[in-house]
Parts: C-alpha cells; structure tokens; sequence
C-alpha cells in the first residue's frame, strides 16, 4: 500500500533523508520546513501519518501536534515524533499533546518504514 | 554525484553553513546585548540540526561536539543558566570549533581533537549535571542510512536499544533479558486504554503486526458496560489474547508495543511448549527471570471513568473521500519551497553559454549594420528587443551567481578573535553592508586575503593598549569591515582605528631592505605602495600572527587575479583603510573596443572619465618622449597606448588623436592615447591565465563581433605600469 506522509522538519538535509528513505519505499512524501508549514499543507492534504520534529522555529513539535489534534479532519492521524531529543520529560509532553509515537534520530530506514506501516495499519 | 546519499551529504554540509552563519549570527548579538529570548533558541536549533544531520552521516566528532554545545545552550535558553560575557565568549570559541569540525569532517582532514576536547571540558563545567552521558551514548551511535538494509522485523537485536522509559517500570520483561529464542511461541495479553486511542493508535494495526510474527490465534474480551457513558469509548474495556507461533522473541513483541507503553496493560509471555493451550486470562505470571514487580492483573484495568464527547471512537479512520484531489494539490503546494539548490557546476555552464549568446548576438548585431538594413525596419527593431533581452538574461544569470558577503564576515569575526587574542590585545569588530552581493567566486576567493589585512590591522594597524590610551583613545582597538557598492564595482575596505602608516618607517625599512635608494623623494601614496612590494615587512621582528611568509604583495597579487584592486588611505595617529575594489561580476564587463597601431583593444569602461579628441598643440612635451595634456586647468600625464604595450616606438601624435582619460584608484588622473574608438559594447571575459600566466596590463581576452579575439586591458594596471615606471627602474638599480 502507498502510504501518504507528511513530514515536517526544519532541517533540508532531515528532510531530504526522511524524502530518500520514504519514496525508496514507495511511499507519497510531502515536507514542510516548521510547524507553521505544516499546518498549511495539511489544508490540501490528508496524511496517512503525519512525521514531525520537535525544535522547529515559528511553531515547534509540541504546538503542531497540539493543532493537529484540534483539527476535525486530522485528529486521529498517527503522528509520529522524529527528533534526537531523547528525554522522558519530552517525549511525555509530546505523547500528552497526542503523539502517536517516538523515534530517535538518527533513524534506521527499516525501523522508521516499520512503524509506519504498524501506525497507519 | 549519482549516490542519492553522496547528494544529501553534500547538501548537509552547505545547510551547516548556513546553520553555522545563523548561530554566529545569533551569538554575535547575544554578545553585542542585543539578543532576546528567541535569539538563543535560534542558536541552539542551529547547533542541534547540525547535530541531528551529523548523528545520520556518523560524524561522531561533530555530535560530540554539537552535542555538549546544544546542552549548554539548552540550559541558557530554559532559564537554568544564565548567560554573561564568559559564556558568550565561550560560545563564540565553540562556534569557531564547530565551523572547524564541519570543514574537518567535509574535507576528511584531521580534526584538533585536542582543542575540541577542551572546549567540550569547558562547556561541561556549565552544563547542568543530571544529563548523564552514557545512555546518551549508545543513542548517537552512528546508523547510516542504508537503502538495502530492510531487515525483518526479526532483526531487532541488531538495531541500538529503542528509547524508551525503562520498561520495569511498567513491570515488563525488558527485551534485552530475555535471549532465549521462544521456542513455544508467544502468548500476548493486551488492554488498551482510553489514551491510546487518543493518540492515534489503532489495537487493530498493532494485533496485525503481531500477525506478522507468525500465525495468531486471537480472542477478545469485552467488559459489559456499567452506564449508557461506557458505551461510548471502547477505551479499556477491551482485551485482547494473542497467542503467536513464532520463532521471535519477546523483544519483537515489545518493539511493536512500544510506541503504546504505558497507554495499555500489556503482558508478553514465552510459552513452553505449542501443546499448552492458551493459558486463562487471569493466569498472567510475568516472565519467570524478570526482577520486575508483577503488573496490576488486567481484570483490575477496565476504569468505570465516563468517556468525555471528545474521545474519538474506536473507528480507525475516518473516511477520506477527497483524499485523492486534496494530495494532488498539495503535492504542489508542499515542494513550494522558497530556495532550490543548484550545482555550482550547471551555473557555470548556464554562465559560458549566456557568455555565447552574448558573443552571439553581437555578431548578428554586426552582420545586420552591414547589410544596411534601414532603421525602425522589422529586422532592426527585433535586434533591439533581442539585445535587450540578452542583457536582461545576463544580468539574472549573474545575479544567481552573486552572494552576500556576510558569511565572509563573519569568517573575518573569527580571524579578529583569534589575532587579538595571540597579540593580547582588545579589538572590536564592527561590520558594515554585509548584504552586498559579489560574485561567490570573488567571495571565496577574497578569504585568504582579508584574512590577511585583518590580521596585518590587528598587528601592526592597531596601538597595544597603553599607547592608545596614551594618545586619548578608548582601549579597545575598532576595526571596521565595510562592502558597498561604487560606480559599477564593490568596495571592500578594512579600517582600523590605529596609530596609521609610519612612513618614515617604512621608507627606512625599503631602504634598508634595498627596495629604493636612499635618495629618492616619495609621495605619501608612493611610499603606502611600498607595502605591496614583494619582500615587505615593517614588523622589525616578523611576528607569528601576520608574518606568515606573506606579504602584502601576494594580498595584491591575489586580488588582482580577481579583476580587483587595492588602494591604502592612511592618517597619522588616526588609522589607516585598505579598500579593495572589485568588478561586479567576473564573466562580463562592459567596454570600450579602441585600435591601437591596427591592433584592437577593449577598455573597461569603468575605467574611462572622459574621451577628448585632441589637436595637434594640445600635448605639451615635458621630457623626451615625456608630454602632459591640460585638462580644464590641470595638467595629465600623457601615455600612448601604442607605445606601452609595444606596438610602436613613438606615438603618431596627430590632429583628431583620441585621448582616454582614465582615472586609477589613487584618483590621478592620466591620459591614454589611442587611434580609434570603435564601439562601446559588452563583452564576455575569456580568462587567459591559465593559458599564459598574468599579462601586465592585461586582464583577459575576449570575442568580438566579427569573430576577432581582443585582449581586455586591465587599465589600472596599465596605468600604474606607466607611471610607476620610475620605481619599477629604481628597484632594478638597486638589485
């Protein structure tokens, strides 16, 4: 199954590796470079799964998620949170504002497409 | 760069400097006091992308390193460390070491591990204690991105632990205990909470994955609802019995559930033998080697909380009939980005062929004046429009290639840091128009002499301490930077505000160093010049910051090369200011096409004041074959161009003669004869250098036209030849 992704991060070569990582597996990439960005592509788009980074200039991580679970049409779209925060604190923020998921980064290209497809069914 | 992975590590590199200019950027106001809140946050997203973007290529140096950085700073910008002159000056070293490391790690040099362990030592004397390095450890351990690496999600053990809370604490087996392969299978019970369907995660997906493992046997429980509330939330009122036959191990089982740990009861069991029947539910014996306090018994779990209207219903996904349209439109919407990388070598490709189109369009425009094609005709006006858009196309190609030269700025911050620092003294840079735009070529190439001139400034240009405060001056030294733009060129000038040339000084030292005899009378201006010659050096001792085998002279040959030009301006006691003054571009420079003794010749005509056609008795002889030419009131040296390049012997001085005035940087100015003027037109620089090395007085060549090859003249060097011609004789005298 083709997956449609969105995923956020402020960084071009995070972005650029999670698009390589992604389309290798056939999977429907879309990027945004913040928070803010991501909120606006969501406007013309209805992810399968949603990945995003926490430190992002304009509106971080935790605000996005928290947007996107406002929001009738995403509420219940598996977000997964893509950062190299590792701390218990953070990722107990992140799952309270309705994360889906944690992942460390540097990521594995495998383990990062296995919880994809285990999210997003 | 066919490797996918190549490219993005290639982009990384470019993305770090420019993370690398927002964090100097960030750290410079911070130090300056005008940072605020956000500022800090700038700065530590900066170090933490370039960390994040090294852990995936495994640049362990540059994580290490990034990563201390980031901590620090993380504990500025939570308020827990508070942030004064020390720290920002140690930010600063940091940022100097990181932009080290990031080159290090590009060019595969050697990296100063000694000074980066330093530094991490001292930033760790600020980071808060209770970050505890090990766990951290084994998280930045390198993974690389590898496109075949798809392993089967029994592969798990080979990939680093998953971050999680530690699993004990939800009573479960941690998965690194357990290494025996479960033999007998599997026996999985779990019970979603309310929270996880909030979370958007699906049971069903994860039951799947599960099925993934081997073959399930699968039975529900559901607890009969207590109130109408109960009805609407599923949340903890289902649980599930999974039995797996599967070679995997309980490890597979806690990766599939870890992103739900601690928003489900769950229990992983290792079952025997495939003869013993799926145990009953409340039979729930944590794994017999587990030091873990049994969980809560899943009977217990089912909360009689009501469900409020907001938790979503246990339907996986709502129905998504537009889906297909809204992507379609976002995919376009979504790769709208502000910026698009482009190779360095397309541009220069895209460059030479609008150079082509240039030379092109010239040798139309020449064929169709022949053909005496009436103006205002079809043909006539086409060109027109056409010649315009050349000229707009050039311009924007030239415009891709042109950056600002703040990031050479903020190199020059570094080098101003670091000379103060080796000579003790105190030295503040100021910058000026760091969003003028040059050639980036002209950009990387003007590193290595401003380094140069700042390090000279700093050196010799600036006062120690004492002797400024002596002469009514604040301590701390100031050295300017300033680009702007000037008639068609960019100006450059390093400024400080030190003691200015000695003069006396440096003429004892050419003197002493055989470099003119001692008789001669200098101007000011000819005596500053005196620094440029090769085997300059003022220091009586050459020092270790400025003397390093390089001399002013290769700071002029070096800018030179570059089609630029470098003039000092020095005020006793007040300072002194180099400007270098460059072209605006490197591939094409509007000209003056002259013939000179049946040769033609193209001018820059930046280079030209005035033209003047001259009567016979306009130039006045002064010396044999020495003549001047009144200008309004003022008289201007005379050279024929003939002469200087060696064409002629004496110049055919005749009615209707055309002179040039050309005004050098020095603001003299002289007249330059020539027999024609042919046209004035745009023309593509064609490098020669490589090809024979630095002509005196020329640039480069170009095409005509007609297909004609023309040498570019460089007029100031030209003119400087001419009328330093007595120097450039001394010099010879003497050695």
């Amino acid at each position: 199954m083709s997956l449609s992704i969105l995923a956020v991060d402020d960084s071009r070569t995070m972005r650029d590796m999670i698009n390589l990582a992604l389309t290798t597996e056939g999977f429907e990439v879309h990027l945004a470079e913040d928070g803010e960005h991501g909120l606006e592509v969501l406007d013309d788009l209805d992810p399968d799964v949603i990945i995003t980074d926490i430190n992002m200039p304009r509106l971080d991580g935790f605000g996005f998620i928290d947007a996107v679970r406002l929001r009738d049409d995403t509420r219940t779209v598996p977000i997964l949170v893509l950062t190299t925060e590792s701390s218990n604190e953070l990722k107990t923020r992140a799952r309270n504002a309705g994360a889906t998921g944690w992942i460390v980064k540097p990521f594995a290209q495998d383990k990062l497409v296995r919880a994809l497809r285990m999210v997003a069914g | 760069m066919s490797d996918p992975m190549q490219e993005i590590m290639a982009s990384f590199f470019v993305e770090c400097e420019e993370l690398h200019e927002s964090l100097v950027d960030a750290l410079q106001s911070m130090a300056d006091g005008e940072g605020d809140v956000e500022t800090i946050n700038v700065a530590f997203r900066a170090v933490h992308s370039i960390k994040g973007g090294a852990g995936a290529f495994g640049l362990d140096a540059l994580v290490d390193f990034s990563h201390q950085f980031e901590t620090v700073m993380d504990a500025c910008r939570s308020g827990t460390l508070a942030v004064d002159d020390r720290l920002n000056e140690l930010f600063l070293r940091c940022s100097d070491m990181l932009s080290d490391l990031i080159r290090c790690s590009r060019d595969g040099e050697a990296i100063d591990e000694a000074t980066a362990e330093g530094l991490i030592a001292e930033l760790a004397t600020f980071a808060p204690q209770e970050e505890e390095a090990p766990a951290e450890e084994i998280e930045f351990q390198p993974m690389t991105l590898s496109l075949d690496d798809l392993g089967a999600p029994g592969d798990a053990p080979d990939l680093p632990p998953l971050d999680l809370p530690p699993l004990e604490d939800l009573g479960i087996a941690p998965p690194d205990e357990d290494t025996a392969p479960a033999a007998g299978g599997i026996k999985v019970v779990f019970a979603p909470d309310r929270e996880l369907y909030e979370s958007g995660n699906e049971p069903l997906f994860l039951i799947k994955a599960l099925a993934d493992l081997g073959d399930c046997r699968t039975s529900v429980a559901l607890d009969a609802p207590t109130d109408a509330d109960g009805l609407s939330t599923l949340g903890g009122r289902l649980t599930w019995t999974i039995e797996i036959d599967t070679e995997a191990q309980p490890s597979a089982v806690h990766e599939i559930f870890e992103f739900v740990d601690g928003l489900c009861k769950l229990q992983v069991e290792v079952l025997e033998g495939t003869t013993e029947a799926a145990a009953p539910l409340p039979d729930l014996a944590p794994p017999a080697d587990t030091p873990a306090p049994a969980p809560a018994p899943v009977a217990e779990a089912p909360k009689p909380a009501p469900a409020p209207a907001a938790a979503p219903a246990a339907a996986p996904a709502p129905a998504k009939p537009a889906n297909g349209e809204k992507a379609a439109k976002a995919a376009t919407s979504a790769k709208a980005s502000p910026t698009v990388r482009v190779d360095l070598e397309r541009i220069e490709r895209l460059v030479n062929l609008v150079g082509e189109l240039v030379i092109n369009q010239a040798m139309l425009s020449q064929s169709i004046a022949e053909e005496n094609i009436p103006p205002n005709s079809p043909v006539t006006n086409g060109l027109d429009e056409f010649m315009q858009l050349t000229r707009n196309i050039q311009e924007s190609v030239m415009m891709i290639r042109a950056q600002p030269v703040k990031s050479l700025f903020q190199r020059m911050s570094r080098i101003v840091r670091e000379s103060s620092a080796a000579v003790g003294k105190s030295v503040k840079l100021v910058t000026d128009g760091e969003t003028t735009e040059i050639d980036k070529t002209a950009i990387e190439r003007l590193a290595d002499p401003l380094t140069h001139m700042i390090r000279n400034a700093v050196d010799h240009g600036l006062e120690d301490a004492a002797t400024r405060v002596e002469r009514g001056k604040s301590e701390q030294g100031e050295i300017r930077l300033k680009a702007y733009h000037k008639s068609g060129r960019v100006l450059i000038e390093v400024s400080d505000d030190g003691g200015g040339i000695n003069r006396e000084k440096v003429k004892a030292k050419a003197i002493q160093n055989g470099l003119i005899p001692e008789d001669v009378t200098l101007t000011d201006t000819e005596i500053d010049q005196l620094l440029f010659l090769p085997g300059f050096s003022t220091a009586n001792e050459v020092s270790n910051l400025s003397g390093r085998g390089v001399g002013m002279d290769v700071v002029k040959t070096q800018i030179t090369s570059l089609g630029g030009r470098v003039t000092i301006e020095s005020t006793p006691g007040v300072g002194t200011t180099f400007a270098i003054s460059l072209p605006l571009t490197l591939a094409v420079l509007d000209g003056m096409v002259v013939t000179v003794a049946s040769e033609t010749l193209v001018i820059p005509l930046n280079a030209i004041v005035e033209t003047l056609t001259l009567a016979v008795d306009d130039l006045k002889p002064v010396a044999a074959g020495q003549s001047v030419l009144c200008v309004r009131d003022q008289f201007v040296p005379v050279f024929d161009l003939g002469v200087e390049l060696g064409y002629r012997d004496v110049a055919p001085v005749q009615e209707g003669t055309i002179a040039l005035l050309l005004s050098p940087e020095e603001g003299v100015l002289v007249a330059l004869l020539v027999d024609t003027i042919e046209d004035q037109r745009q023309v593509v620089i064609k490098g020669m250098q490589e090809s024979y090395g630095r002509v005196p007085g020329v640039a480069a060549a170009t095409i005509l036209g007609d297909g004609q090859i023309a040498l570019i003249l460089d007029a100031n060097d030209l003119v400087q030849n001419a009328t330093g011609e007595d120097l450039v004789i001394k010099q010879k005298k003497v050695s």
